[in-house]
């Protein structure tokens, strides 16, 4: 049997050997550093929620109808008549917030460990184009159950296109494809979340990893594991990553995988974090729910957003700010001018400074979800504004100054000597 | 054929050939984003709508439905009029200079007759829809509110005649669409009186 088995393999590989040169290329002889930590399983785990979001996609848009006057219910019907119909969903949505987890804490490693530096700025590039191109797909997706802030809030984002100034308004009415938000927005909507969005984000997520497989992988030293290379050509520091780095992400799989379905099965609205309650209201153009706020993972944004006080009778700054808070990232391989990319040897500077942001990240993130009323108001001696506003205006200022600062301060950073060989 | 050496000619010829063929390609692009501009059934309705208000009560709210657009109208008392003159300095622009009404709305009330305010009830920070509060919400809107419109998602005031309060996240005053009188008890929404 096993002779036969064998067999047939030589007779596939001497057909098409290219199957095993990309394994021996991508896994068997992909030589990463053997120093990987905690950090290092969001990447394998944004990979695996995607492949969960893909297939529990599929299988809602067998039930879910695009059509205004009927998303709503058959996502209902998937709810309550659709045998599993609800795990599925659960299994989607919770998805979707994994995802942002899984990203921004990948994301945060790159920030640590300098995982964008040279020679890995097109890695990173290709990273936030993930990131943004995520952002689009989560936002389409949000629209499609067409409840209220499903509504409402596309009607928001949608509306940050018309104070472009000149063209904006028709910019809106051309992406809305009608006056207001509608079955017309829903249907394309559709289109791009379940096809158009995916494919772009299949094909970015391969740029990523082959641009990483070229150069290599960083490590939480920051050093170049290829520069001490053994007799057999291979890094000394360097580990296969099959079967090493497999096992090790299973192991990590494992684990988020039971976390995953704490959520799917005992809390799929994570307190209206996940699935906000207003979204059990069928969507309805004439009324707007009370309160209106994003999913979790776009609030620091939306914070900025609101932060930013209109200028010249336009809210345009702020949409422009909002616009900036992201697309800054694509330039913090450059920002950055310290010598050293590990955090274990930069000095206090840096690691006030990313102390700083994360605070102002989640700072900013908290009060997104949250009306500007949250905190009360101020005294007369703040003209009685809104504490929360205050919060958010100083918060988008450090926020921005650790990335507008960061040439200067990364490049006074006294930094610690970085050894020759990956620490344990 | 020599390694060293580039026959110019030919790559001229292709740069010429791909570049057209670019364009063309770039041109196949037209129809796709095309038929993103809304459908002639969603122009069609956007068309005007007409609205009964001879049953509206003074103080009185009524919604109708244009381009999908909720179209607030409200008839105004005498005190809610006065409560516009009011608070004069304290709205962004009391004389309506940013052009979000017809000129004939160019006034004082923001209407064509001082009773009857038409508007748009779409802020105009980002979409929502704002909502009505009395003179008597004094208790959540502050002591000093005197009738208005406050939107649920950023907060944003506005007086009687749609004007944006100072400090509010809204830049501008809420919009008066295009609107006539058919008769003394109907409105036309969504279009301007013949000839004017």
């Amino acid at each position: 049997m096993a002779s036969r088995l064998m067999a047939l393999w030589d007779w596939f590989d001497s057909r098409m050997p290219s199957v095993a040169e990309e394994f021996r290329k991508h896994l068997a002889e992909y030589y990463a550093p053997k120093n990987f930590n905690f950090w290092y399983f969001f990447g394998a785990l944004s990979i695996l929620v995607l492949a969960i979001q893909i297939v529990s996609g599929i299988f809602l848009t067998m039930n879910y109808k695009p059509d205004a006057a009927l998303a709503f219910g058959s996502v209902e019907y998937i709810m309550r008549d659709v045998p599993g119909g609800w795990v599925i969903r659960y299994i989607h949505s919770t998805g979707a917030s994994a995802f942002f987890l899984d990203v921004y804490l990948h994301m945060f490693r790159g920030l640590l460990y300098g995982s964008y530096k040279q020679p890995r700025e097109l890695i990173w590039i290709f990273g936030v184009l993930i990131y943004l191109t995520l952002m689009a797909e989560a936002f389409m997706g949000y629209l499609l159950p067409w409840g209220q802030m499903s509504y409402w809030g596309a009607q928001v984002i949608v509306n940050l296109f018309s104070s472009i100034p000149f063209i904006g308004p028709d910019l809106a009415l051309w992406i809305r494809g009608d006056y207001v938000v509608s079955d017309a927005t829903l249907n394309r909507f559709f289109a791009l979340h379940v096809i158009a969005i995916p494919l772009v984000l299949l094909g970015l997520v391969a740029a990523h990893i082959l641009a990483l497989h070229d150069v290599g992988s960083n490590n939480p030293d920051g050093i170049e594991i290829k520069k001490t290379k053994g007799p057999d050509g291979h890094p000394l520091d360097g580990i296969p990553f099959h079967p090493y780095y497999t096992v090790k992400d299973i192991v990590g799989a494992v684990v988020f995988l039971a976390l995953f379905s704490v959520v799917v099965f005992f809390v799929p609205e994570m307190g209206g974090y996940f699935l906000e309650y207003n979204n059990y209201v069928p969507a309805d153009p004439l009324k707007t729910p009370a309160h209106i706020a994003p999913l979790w993972y776009f609030t620091p944004y939306y914070s900025i957003l609101r932060a930013v006080p209109p200028l010249f009778n336009s809210v345009f700054p702020g949409v422009a700010m909002m616009g900036l808070s992201t697309l800054i990232l694509f330039f913090l391989p450059w920002l950055d001018r310290s010598p050293v990319k590990s955090i274990r040897y930069r000095g206090g500077l840096y690691k006030g400074a990313v102390a700083i942001f994360v605070l102002t990240f989640l700072v900013l993130g908290y009060l997104g979800t949250e009306p500007v009323t949250v905190w009360g108001q101020a005294g007369a001696w703040l003209g009685y504004a809104d504490r929360a506003t205050i919060a958010a205006r100083i918060c988008t200022l450090l926020y921005f100054a650790f990335f507008f600062l960061m040439p200067w301060y990364t490049a006074i950073d006294k930094t610690k000597p970085v050894p020759e060989r990956v620490t344990m | 054929m020599s390694e060293k050496k580039i026959d110019n000619t030919r790559r001229n010829l292709i740069v010429a050939t791909s570049a057209v063929a670019g364009a063309a390609g770039a041109g196949a692009a037209i129809p796709f984003a095309w038929s993103w501009w809304p459908s002639e059934r969603a122009k069609a309705a956007g068309a005007p709508v007409e609205a009964d208000i001879s049953n509206l009560a003074p103080g009185e709210l009524a919604v109708v439905e244009w381009r999908g657009k909720p179209v607030w109208i409200m008839r105004r008392t005498k005190e809610m009029l006065e409560a516009i003159k009011k608070v004069e300095d304290k709205v962004t622009d009391p004389k309506s200079e940013v052009p979000l009404q017809p000129e004939y709305a160019k006034n004082e009330y923001r209407s064509i007759k001082p009773e009857y305010l038409v508007l748009v009830g779409i802020c105009t920070h980002l979409g929502c829809s704002p909502q009505p509060k009395s003179s008597e919400a004094k208790g959540e809107m502050g002591a000093d509110w005197a009738g208005g419109f406050l939107c649920p998602c950023h907060g944003s005031k506005f007086d009687l005649a749609g004007r944006v309060y100072k400090g509010a996240p809204a830049p501008v005053n809420l919009e008066v669409p295009p609107h006539t009188y058919l008769s003394d008890g109907t409105i036309l929404i969504g279009e301007d009186k013949k000839g004017a």
